[in-house]
């Protein structure tokens, strides 16, 4: 699918229905478009770059598909582009139902977000082929794609909080606590960690605010966070409207969602240091972001308990639904992964997994199956809402994109355990001699067949993908599946929500 | 009992929320970078660290432009296998004018922060070419296009920005920024001043050729120096203390 389609396929559906006379939906469903291209254009560069490493020879000779070049072009396409633009779509589509209030700014405040947020990654992506980057990693963009960012996101805070401010319910939905944390915060860290100065004001080069020892640790408060907020907070926001709209349950519990909305979000701020263990930055600090990542995992517990338990009483549907399927076990991934990250900030730990594959085993459990995967059960929700159709095309295709993407996480995440923890213990390996037993390169070596494990665990799930992209096309198309102008008037019927969330559950 | 119906009050109004919210988010950050800029003994106490040579500048822009950080830290840990691998465990010190700062946080390849002087010119050139000519089993994607002409004319203008941030270029040598990058890569030169600006800085044809400067030159350049300028022999156990 080409982007360029995105206005006219997002313009598709008749506007029949009541509900798409109040709220904006055409740049949502052009979201919805742009998630799914970029998150296959993002695991095509996954398997490409998985690839080189496993094949050197793919690096081609070409200065602008080196593994050195491509990978940004990887983390941002997945990170941004497919993770930001399921955000951007899904929190303008929450917002909105939440408060029972159309976006603020209307349809051209929708628009400008859309193509504002694609120029950033397009600018972005290509400076990176280009050799055009900070060289801090996530924070990759140079000075003037970070300030166009900057426009965009504070457009995104004033549409996000003026569709608040207008709303017609008492209370501010906990979904949109987190969506609202999550746009607050990313602004905080993006102009923090970006700090910089151009070389002149012609030059694509700049020099940032701090050097050495203060900008790693203000990078990893930055980075971390971008998986705090970004990566973890805005798809909480995701995780409490469309798992109780799936399950047609509410919330399990309010209290917790207090608890752990204030806990996580204090908490994870100090996290940063965990990625500097052993480095030269001072102990004290390694030692507070070690602790406070220790004591991150309950408030991370506390969202995976919150979202499970709201199955209480529909278990059943996992069975019958495989997208609900999809954003469950998402919350599973989340569960695993929130606490094998605070074992792997133990120094002790740390020692043995910092710099080796381990880490990108740990990351991509959670990308790609908490973050993935909750993307991919919001899409099967929101998209025959957004067009308007009755169901999905095949839910057969559902559940063979579930097993085949969770074949593949698997694949990947083993791979990396392996390989990480066989190379950290290769580093450190003595012979009965007292020397060191192994060279570099042997452990490089050594490498080969779990990078070719990675990538085809990288393939499976590029392949899920694929199949969700046809079976997203076939749904949006579909004349059979289109709702009549009867069924179109007849509100989806919202969980039967708790006393606290009566007002904000509906729809 | 905690009074739980007091949140009812946050949750009904956007500006509590988002400014409690801000508030929440910034105490964590806010005490740990500070102090990093508050607390001089951060930065030990080291002698012989000095702001990079235009050449090594240059060079190391092209490490950054390349993204070798994806693969190779420039952080020795200090374990005892690192310091057998690598050498003496870095330090703050050393990385106090690298903007960004490289540490990296994967080793696909080796950690780089004390090659310089490791391999000779020639090996790095050849290496840096085609890696599987000189180590088989490398996975190191070939940059044979660094031999092409480096672009330094706006060599002094980096240098400038440098010292607008708190690089302590002089006036000196920004004035001489192309002529010391010039001579740094020309090892027959006259290039006093060039030595009497920037300690212990090594004059050779990095690639192999004295007649062009290339892109080659100047990452060659860069990676020679890293590590070399504290001299561990002379450090005391004092100055390396850091809080």
């Amino acid at each position: 699918m080409h982007i360029g389609g995105t206005a006219a396929l997002a313009a598709g559906p008749q506007i029949a229905s009541r509900t798409a006379l109040r709220y904006v939906e055409g740049p949502i469903r052009a979201f919805a478009i742009a998630t799914v291209f970029w998150g296959i254009v993002g695991f095509l560069m996954g398997v490409l770059i998985a690839s080189q490493l496993a094949w050197p020879l793919l690096n081609l000779d070409l200065e602008w598909t080196t593994f050195g070049r491509l990978r940004p072009v990887h983390t941002s396409a997945v990170i941004f582009a497919f993770g930001g633009n399921a955000l951007l779509g899904t929190s303008l589509y929450v917002v909105q139902r939440t408060c029972r209030a159309r976006l603020f700014g209307g349809e051209d405040m929708g628009w400008f977000l859309f193509w504002g947020y694609q120029f950033f990654i397009v600018m972005a992506a290509l400076g990176y082929v280009l050799g055009v980057t900070q060289g801090k990693e996530y924070a990759e963009p140079e000075w003037y794609v970070d300030l166009w960012l900057t426009v965009v996101w504070v457009t995104y805070l004033v549409a996000f909080g003026g569709t608040i401010l207008k709303r017609e319910e008492p209370h501010i939905y906990v979904a949109n606590w987190f969506y609202l944390a999550f746009i607050v915060t990313i602004a905080m860290l993006h102009i923090g960690n970006n700090l910089a100065l151009p070389v002149s004001l012609g030059h694509a080069k700049s020099y940032g605010a701090a050097s050495g020892v203060q900008d790693a640790m203000i990078q990893w408060w930055y980075g971390h966070n971008a998986v705090g907020f970004f990566l973890t907070a805005g798809f909480l926001g995701m995780m409490y409207y469309f798992i109780p709209k799936q399950a047609e349950r509410p919330v399990y519990s309010y209290r917790l969602s207090i608890v752990h909305f204030w806990s996580l979000i204090f908490l994870y701020i100090w996290a940063g240091p965990h990625h500097l263990h052993y480095t030269a930055l001072p102990d004290w600090t390694q030692t507070l972001g070690m602790v406070f990542s220790v004591m991150l995992w309950m408030p991370s517990w506390g969202g995976m308990i919150n979202g499970l338990m709201t199955l209480s009483g529909a278990w059943d549907k996992l069975r019958t639904d495989p997208a609900l399927r999809f954003s469950v076990v998402a919350v599973g991934f989340y569960g695993m992964s929130t606490f094998e990250g605070p074992v792997m900030s133990i120094k002790a730990v740390n020692a043995l997994s910092h710099y080796t594959d381990w880490t990108i085993g740990h990351v991509h459990s959670g990308a790609m199956g908490w973050v993935g995967f909750i993307i991919f059960g919001a899409m099967y929700y929101l998209v025959p809402k957004l067009w308007r159709k009755r169901g999905l095309w095949s839910r057969r295709l559902v559940e063979w994109h579930f097993w085949i993407a969770t074949l593949g996480i698997v694949l990947y995440i083993t791979a990396m355990w392996v390989s990480g923890i066989m190379q950290g213990l290769m580093w450190r390996a003595y012979d009965e001699l007292g020397f060191l037993q192994y060279s570099f390169i042997e452990t490089v070596a050594a490498m080969h067949p779990y990078y070719v494990i990675r990538m085809l665990g990288g393939v499976l799930y590029l392949t899920g993908a694929l199949l969700m992209a046809y079976n997203l096309w076939r749904t949006a198309t579909s004349e059979e599946l289109a709702e009549g102008e009867e069924e179109a008037r007849v509100p989806t019927h919202a969980p039967a929500p708790a006393p606290a969330f009566a007002a904000a559950a509906a729809n | 009992m905690f009074r739980w119906l007091d949140h009812g009050k946050i949750e009904r109004n956007l500006i509590l929320l988002g400014v409690l919210t801000l508030i929440t988010v910034s105490i964590g950050g806010l005490v740990q970078i500070i102090p990093l800029f508050a607390v001089e003994t951060t930065i030990e106490r080291v002698e012989g660290v000095r702001p990079y040579t235009p050449l090594e500048l240059a060079g190391r822009n092209i490490y950054v432009r390349e993204g070798c950080y994806v693969c190779h830290s420039q952080m020795v840990r200090p374990f005892r296998d690192e310091l057998e691998r690598y050498g003496h465990y870095s330090l703050a010190a050393e990385s106090m004018y690298d903007r960004p700062f490289q540490w990296g946080s994967k080793r696909t390849g080796p950690d780089l922060a004390r090659v310089g002087g490791r391999y000779s010119d020639d090996w790095h050139a050849e290496h840096l070419r085609n890696p599987r000519a000189v180590v088989p089993e490398s996975v190191m994607p070939p940059y044979a296009f660094l031999d092409r002409p480096l672009d330094y004319t706006d060599i002094a203008e980096h240098l400038r920005a440098q010292r607008r941030l708190g690089v302590p270029y002089t006036d000196e040598m920004i004035a001489n920024a192309r002529a010391d990058l010039e001579a740094q890569a020309r090892p027959d030169a006259d290039a006093s001043g060039f030595q009497s600006r920037y300690a212990s800085a090594r004059q050779a044809a990095f690639d192999g050729d004295p007649g062009r400067i290339t892109e080659m030159d100047a990452l060659i350049a860069y990676l020679q120096m890293l590590g070399t300028l504290v001299q561990f022999r002379d450090v005391t156990p004092e100055q390396l203390r850091q809080q």
